[in-house]
């Protein structure tokens, strides 16, 4: 009598997708993971309830002229949205992110994924992309849809008239904001194996850098030194994209290379810490 | 359907240098692993583990080159990889999936679509075991359960090769039994070439034909194990009262294999092509020499010699 494995185990003759979309598989996966949470589920609805207030405001505004003049949605409408919306990519960027790389390398995942046809990159990928995916879902969507509903409230386009390049702003600036998020959070997380630990760097990285450009502000007197803070250079090149008054002395040139400088030290520190194995020599 | 070049050797390993910091992992290693069931046998810190991760793409020897399947590890790993299942020595599972999640998606990992992915993980968490546990959460499972959804996330996308690293730690004897007779299935009846490195000397002997003897990050011998036993015919441990040396002198004559141990016992290696049968040939030389034979007793060359000979304990 043969085993009972015999009658289970069968080799595979079937279809094999090729290298280079498993990012795919990996992005869809955390999507899924964090779809299944209801407290996140929450945060996502809860995200979404500034850009019902502005839905209303600008409601009145093509509606009710005589209050047109103060509420009027103008660029400035627009960039403290994105700006207001950044609060809340934190808490998703904590939520989501921590646990992203902790959470594998904990498990001893890592030497699971890299034992795949899938390269370092590809995994690295696949995490972004879902961190990216709920980022863009509180920022970029939000900001566009908002657009959408002043231009059929209003029944005609004279804001894009107005302000152009609205679209490839709020695009930019958003994508700006949620690279800085998700890549800083990713590298944090690839550093330890907590995401609890990851978190409170995170949150350190944030306020800790805000704490001190407060604390140069008021010694010095002067916001010139506002590339010190992750926020402040986030803020000050938003400021430049929806062509607004710069909200720092400092210039935006300097904030745009401290962010790019920022993105190159995440990469740096993914390369090294995303590894099949660890060698300590 | 990814195409399989095909090769007589599962892994050929040429001079391959592998150095963690000042530490010389592997120094020049040169081994071939045929097809079929092959054991990398070593005690702890030989160098087991880091030839498995060199040849997954995992570290970057310093020197030499590596083939797996006819292809090279250096330019097509992920080749390899696509063919290749690896179950690591320590707990690994993706965290916050169930089992058959977690096998579902190493298949997605590895290439297959979505539904033939959770098809195939039913089918090899059946195959190893957990088929009655497979909607449980992987982080709830005991030791030897990890070790099998280990071996199931491995073989989900039915590699050509699997590198078993350890896969026995851990385990009851019931366990271990069963996880044994799983991987000599694999390696004997399902055509899946099978490197499986242990220290554990009898779960190579159990389920390989070829090993691998590693030692201080050196190949201390390869080859057939049976071949490595010596040839055909038979070791006794014999005692004896009389001249040892003029007995010893006269078996050496009739080309019968001595050697003296540090008790009073010598192996005597008797060869089989002696037709009055290789004991009674003992005896008939002690006595024709006047020697009484107070002590005989077969032996039966064991992996454990070829081991213990190759890094010098014998």
């Amino acid at each position: 009598m043969s085993p009972i494995h015999d009658q289970t185990y069968r080799r595979y003759e079937g279809h094999r997708e090729p290298p280079g979309h498993t990012w795919t598989v990996i992005a869809w996966a955390g999507i899924r993971n964090m779809l299944q949470k209801r407290a996140f589920l929450g945060l996502l609805i809860f995200a979404w309830v500034p850009f019902l207030v502005r839905a209303v405001q600008f409601y009145v505004a093509a509606n009710y002229p005589q209050v047109s003049q103060i509420i009027a949605p103008a660029a400035s409408t627009f960039r403290d949205f994105v700006s207001q919306q950044g609060t809340f990519a934190f808490f998703v960027t904590i939520y989501v992110g921590a646990g992203l790389i902790a959470s594998d390398r904990r498990a001893n995942a890592l030497q699971i994924y890299l034992s795949k046809p899938i390269s370092r990159t590809e995994y690295i990928v696949g995490k972004l992309a879902t961190l990216l995916f709920f980022l863009l879902g509180v920022t970029l969507l939000p900001a566009l849809l908002l657009l959408l509903i002043q231009i059929s409230f209003a029944g005609n386009i004279a804001i894009l008239r107005e302000y152009p390049y609205l679209p490839p702003a709020i695009l930019l600036s958003t994508l700006i904001q949620v690279l800085v998020m998700s890549c800083t959070m990713l590298a944090l997380s690839s550093l330890s194996n907590s995401p609890r630990y990851v978190a409170i760097l995170y949150t350190g990285a944030i306020f800790f850098t805000t704490a001190i450009f407060g604390a140069l502000v008021a010694i010095t007197g002067g916001t010139r030194v506002a590339w010190i803070s992750i926020t402040s250079n986030v803020s000050q090149v938003t400021d430049a994209i929806f062509r607004q008054p710069p909200s720092y002395e400092s210039p935006w040139q300097i904030s745009m290379l401290v962010i790019l400088g920022l993105l190159a030290l995440s990469i740096s520190v993914l390369e090294r810490r995303v590894k099949g194995v660890e060698v300590v020599s | 359907m990814v195409n399989r070049p095909d090769s007589a050797d599962a892994v050929v390993l040429d001079k391959v240098t592998v150095e963690y910091g000042k530490n010389r992992a592997l120094q020049e290693v040169s081994a071939v692993f045929p097809r079929g069931a092959v054991g990398l046998l070593g005690p702890n810190g030989a160098g087991k583990s880091t030839m498995l991760k060199s040849l997954l793409g995992f570290i970057k020897p310093t020197a030499g080159a590596m083939q797996v399947l006819g292809l090279d590890v250096a330019t097509k790993p992920t080749e390899i990889r696509a063919r290749l299942g690896y179950m690591p020595e320590n707990d690994a599972h993706i965290p916050g999936m169930n089992a058959v999640t977690f096998v579902a998606y190493c298949g997605q990992l590895a290439g297959l679509p979505h539904a033939d992915a959770m098809q195939r993980a039913h089918e090899v968490l059946y195959y190893v075991g957990l088929g009655e546990a497979r909607y449980r959460n992987v982080e709830t499972y005991s030791t030897g359960m990890k070790q099998r959804i280990k071996l199931a996330q491995a073989l989900v996308h039915d590699p050509d090769l699997l590198f078993l690293d350890e896969p026995t730690n851990g385990m009851d004897p019931k366990g271990r039994e069963e996880m044994l007779e799983l991987v000599r299935d694999i390696a004997h009846n399902k055509g899946i070439s099978t490197i499986l490195s242990s220290h554990l000397l009898p779960d190579v002997e159990f389920v390989c034909d070829h090993v691998v003897v590693m030692d201080k990050g050196r190949v201390a011998t390869f080859g057939p194990i049976q071949e490595l036993k010596g040839p055909a015919g038979r070791v006794y441990e014999v005692r004896i009262k009389g001249d040892l040396q003029k007995f010893i002198a006269a078996l050496e004559a009739q080309g019968i294999e001595c050697h003296e141990t540090d008790e009073d016992i010598m192996r005597v290696f008797v060869p089989a092509d002696h037709a009055t049968g290789e004991s009674a040939r003992v005896f008939q030389l002690a006595a024709s020499h006047g020697v009484q034979v107070r002590h005989l007793r077969p032996s039966l060359p064991t992996l454990e010699d070829v081991f213990a000979k190759a890094i010098g304990e014998a």
